[in-house]
């Protein structure tokens, strides 16, 4: 079974760091989205993801906003947040807004390969 | 009018800087990164020729450099991405901009304040200028690591109370 990923970020940099980790993954594919608005259109043009890695701080939309937007039609998709806000008041507010997970940069692979295990087992389901 | 005397920078702000440094370059590059003694800075162009700016806001305001020669700047960006960029692609200027925005950000947690962190803007070329604020020293901590020297010029100062 495919395992697709929504992965939302301003920097192509971090998107493929992203890629990289996830290729060691059986089946998985990538979206890619380098700001909120783009990763609510890749929603509606990709159709659901089966998880989503989200950015913080990005341009015209940021990812809690995103997640909020997200968040008020799905309750179910599982979506991590992957940033340098590493404060606890911030990590609150991610999890209040919606996140199921948190990663703080810099992450090694391991480090978010076991981020998704967790939250996808926490979820039903097997990366 | 006399000049305002330059208030000091919170060595904790530094310390955290410091920190951040080796540790992004350690867990996203894997490479060790040597701190020497941070000094005062009193000029307007950074140390090298490819500048990650990243600005704060909150209760923290000014700027970091993380400044890069260019060769370091290739070499560390290589090691970043498991590929040669050119100095001039956008995926370079990308690669920079990112490795700032960690280094600015995971400084931020260790600050005990609220700051918030820009979006990075990146600069290549010999000879660029910053304009820094001038009320607050520009402290440079000068770095050596095993893919060249580069540099992270703090240029923050904590913003005093405001009563209600």
């Amino acid at each position: 079974m495919v395992m697709k990923f929504l992965l939302v970020d301003d920097s192509r940099t971090m998107r493929n760091i992203w890629k990289k980790v996830l290729s060691s993954l059986e089946n998985s594919e990538t979206v890619e989205a380098g700001d909120g608005v783009e990763g609510l259109n890749a929603i509606k043009e990709n159709g659901p993801v089966d998880i989503m890695l989200i950015d913080w701080n990005m341009p015209n939309m940021d990812g809690l906003t995103m997640v909020k937007k997200v968040r008020e039609t799905d309750k179910a998709t599982p979506i991590i947040m992957v940033t340098t806000e590493a404060e606890k008041p911030r990590i609150i507010e991610a999890i209040k807004a919606g996140v199921n997970n948190y990663v703080v940069k810099p992450f090694t692979p391991d480090a978010l390969l076991g981020k998704i295990d967790e939250t996808l087992k926490r979820a039903g389901q097997t990366a | 009018m006399a000049d305002e005397p330059k208030k000091q920078v919170n060595p904790k702000l530094i310390a955290a800087f410091v920190s951040s440094t080796q540790n992004v370059l350690k867990t996203m590059v894997q490479i060790d990164s040597k701190i020497g003694k941070p000094s005062q800075k009193f000029d307007s162009q950074p140390s090298y020729d490819v500048s990650g700016i990243v600005g704060f806001s909150g209760e923290v305001v000014g700027s970091v450099v993380i400044s890069f020669r260019e060769q370091s700047a290739l070499d560390i960006v290589e090691a970043f991405c498991g590929e040669k960029l050119d100095l001039h692609s956008e995926d370079f200027a990308d690669a920079v901009g990112e490795l700032s925005n960690m280094i600015a950000g995971n400084a931020k947690k260790d600050f005990g304040l609220e700051a918030n962190i820009g979006i990075p803007s990146v600069i290549i070329g010999t000879g660029h200028s910053i304009a820094r604020l001038r009320d607050v020293p520009c402290v440079v901590i000068p770095c050596s690591s095993e893919v060249g020297d580069f540099a992270v010029e703090v240029n923050i100062k904590q913003m005093s109370c405001v009563p209600a």
